[in-house]
């Protein structure tokens, strides 16, 4: 199976501190990997380095084996990786309709056209509404996002994260904040959106971890201490003591 | 069309909201065409001519700031060369007998503001908010300074004047009279008004709304935020160069005024006071304001205070502008209770008429005594009559101050009562 992404050697310094210390990563296509750890130990950061946001210090990171580190984020995202927000990141004043349509346009190739209504796009039309049904929104498609319940926007998130067709999708913490029935909800939505595409998935909810993930992989303080399968996480004496067993006490 | 898109996707207008839209475009273009027979001396033809320069100017500098979230003070560049380089153009088209007609000279006034915001925009446009005002500021004083430098080209203080008449005639008109260049400005408006709606409909239009809200998350979808704001900026600059260009053939002159703080400052209020989240807040703001300027210059010499405080006003209390206090009615009217709302306006209205007229009292006498001290001290201005020199307006002017705005405090509470009563109506009734 080929290689989706690939982390050689990264580090990430913010002046003295190391928050990333050579990590070494590999994720399969059509994997679903998560990333768990306590907090601070530098997951979001991870994130912030493979989509571009952040240029590592040191080290490399590949998507489908070529080097994108050093990229810009909407380079990055033309080759096909995209993710979500750990807060709430969308566009407030523009309805979901809007919000959806634009995370379609470049994919479907309209870039900065100035010459073309975008009301006139078939295929941008059709995209658009799909992602929207697929997200449950249908009914909220007028209101501006920042008028939507909390995990209406969480939904909405995901449904950004997605719409431009990406087949590498980063997820920052889509059930935080969410009742049990939401998460439960966000669950069987990610599962079904990221059919047949490699995800990458921080989660704290471990319910929502060991029900999703192919593999996980453990990070603590910066460093990736163990990468396996749920089961061998489970079983890992170090992550249970590094981990584990400091959300048992 | 898929099922899908008929089912999920907003509905496609219908035939009688296309008409209704376009309706009212060519509402607008009759309304433009009939202006001078109803309003025909030569002033109103001046005015309705100002005006129709400063919407496309307002709409241009609302591509910055309303849609793409860019806070500029430093539009006035743009206008400028745009209006320098058309009275250039038509003193050497003139010259050389050219055979290019003036309606066509707006168009170099465009292609130059278009030019050099290519030129100045794309440092600038890196990055939005401060940085970006902050740059905007300071080509503007660069360039407003070199005009009094490069006096070949910018004519100094005295500035450039041109004939416009010399030029190509256009079915015999050769743009002298007011009323033909009247109608030279009402096409360009109209034209620009089209233009720059369409442009908000565009995938360019929409992603320049999304940059403006979230420029962080534009990244993600694959669009560069800077190469959305820097064409944003590109056009901001071609319509302002038409509407300086416009300017110039309006007056026959360009001078660093043009170029200057106080024309990016106007340009901005003008915006802002119509309302910058609306299309038609500029238009609004541009017809407003120039009504305003025109109107408070006749009646008193600090009209340029008045106007600032008017500003104040609107930013404290109406920052969606005259548009958006206009648009929050809507629903009112929709629902049928606006005749609950009406009558505290009018109760409200009152006290504040009271201390606006107090603040004027106050402000014409402190200027009578500032400016011209010796001078008769009965003075008139907005209409009434008062002598600046006695105790007895002093007083009253306080009071009118004073309990204008004490009792306005009260009555602007009680419209806050009656508009949650008018819209929280409709869930008692469905309860």
């Amino acid at each position: 199976m080929s290689t989706a992404i690939e982390l050689r050697n990264v580090e990430k310094s913010f002046g003295l501190t190391a928050v990333i210390r050579d990590v070494n990563l590999k994720v399969a296509a059509g994997e679903r990997h998560a990333i768990i750890g306590p907090n601070g130990a530098g997951k979001s950061t991870l994130f912030n380095l493979i989509s571009g946001y952040m240029k590592p210090t040191t080290g490399s990171i590949l998507l489908r084996d070529q080097v994108v580190s050093g990229l810009a984020p909407y380079e990055i995202n033309r080759r096909g990786l995209s993710r979500s927000f750990q807060v709430t990141n969308v566009f407030a004043n523009m309805t979901v309709w809007e919000n959806l349509r634009c995370a379609v346009l470049w994919a479907t190739g309209h870039r900065y056209a100035f010459w073309k209504s975008v009301e006139n796009l078939p295929e941008v039309r059709e995209r658009t509404a799909r992602i929207l049904q697929d997200i449950s929104l249908t009914a909220r498609r007028d209101i501006p996002a920042g008028l939507l319940t909390y995990a209406e926007q969480r939904a909405l998130e995901i449904g950004i994260t997605i719409a431009g067709g990406a087949d590498v999708i980063l997820l920052d913490e889509p059930t935080a904040g969410m009742s049990h029935a939401e998460t439960e909800r966000s669950v069987a939505l990610i599962r079904r959106l990221t059919e047949g595409r490699t995800l990458l998935i921080v989660e704290h909810d471990m319910s929502v971890v060991f029900g999703l993930a192919d593999r996980i992989s453990v990070l603590v303080y910066g460093k990736i201490i163990a990468s396996g399968t749920p089961e061998q996480i489970r079983n890992d004496p170090k992550v249970k003591e590094a981990y584990l067993g400091e959300e048992a006490a | 069309m898929t099922d899908i898109t008929a089912t999920v996707a907003p509905p496609r207008p219908t035939a009688a909201s296309q008409l209704k839209f376009y309706g009212l475009w060519i509402a607008a273009a009759v309304a433009l065409l009939l202006l001078p027979k109803i309003f025909s001396s030569g002033g109103s033809l001046t005015t309705f001519s100002l005006i129709g320069i400063s919407i496309i100017f307002a709409l241009s500098y609302n591509i910055l700031l309303g849609q793409t979230g860019m806070l500029s003070f430093g539009h006035a560049v743009y206008y400028g060369l745009g209006g320098f380089l058309a009275v250039h153009a038509i003193n050497i088209i003139g010259a050389n007998k050219w055979p290019i007609p003036l309606p066509l000279v707006p168009l170099i006034g465009g292609a130059t503001g278009l030019i050099f915001a290519m030129l100045l925009g794309w440092v600038s446009t890196q990055r939005s908010g401060t940085a970006f005002a902050m740059i905007s500021l300071g080509v503007a004083e660069l360039v407003a300074s070199s005009a009094l430098i490069l006096r070949t080209f910018f004519g100094g203080e005295g500035g450039v004047s041109a004939d416009r008449t010399k030029l190509l005639k256009v079915f015999g008109w050769n743009f002298g009279p007011q009323i033909q260049i009247y109608y030279l400005v009402a096409i360009w408006t109209l034209l620009c008004m089209v233009a720059m709606y369409a442009l908000t409909r565009t995938p360019l239009g929409r992603m320049c709304n999304a940059v403006r809200d979230n420029p962080e998350r534009v990244q993600f979808v694959g669009y560069d935020p800077h190469v959305v704001r820097y064409i944003a900026f590109c056009f901001s600059g071609f319509f302002a160069g038409i509407a300086g260009a416009l300017s110039a053939i309006n007056f026959e002159i360009a001078n660093s005024a043009y170029l200057g703080a106080v024309q990016s400052g106007t340009v901005l209020f003008a915006a802002y006071i119509g309302g910058i989240a609306f299309f038609i807040g500029p238009i609004v703001g541009a017809i407003f304001v120039t009504f305003l300027s025109l109107a408070l210059s006749d009646v008193t010499p600090v009209w340029q205070l008045y106007f600032g405080l008017f500003f104040i006003a609107v930013v404290m209390f109406a920052p969606f502008g005259i548009t958006g206090l206009l648009m929050m009615h809507r629903p009112l009217v929709r629902r049928g209770t606006l005749g609950k709302v009406l009558p505290w306006y009018a109760i409200a209205l009152v006290p504040t008429l009271a201390l606006v007229t107090g603040l004027m009292l106050a402000i014409e006498s402190i200027v009578h005594y500032t400016t011209n001290p010796s001078d008769d001290p009965n003075i008139r201005s907005f209409g009434i009559s008062f002598n600046a020199a006695s105790p007895i307006t002093w007083a009253i002017s306080l009071a009118l101050i004073v309990i204008g705005f004490v009792v306005a405090r009260y009555t602007w509470a009680w419209v806050g009562q009656a508009w949650d009563e008018a819209t929280a109506q409709p869930k008692e009734t469905a309860a």
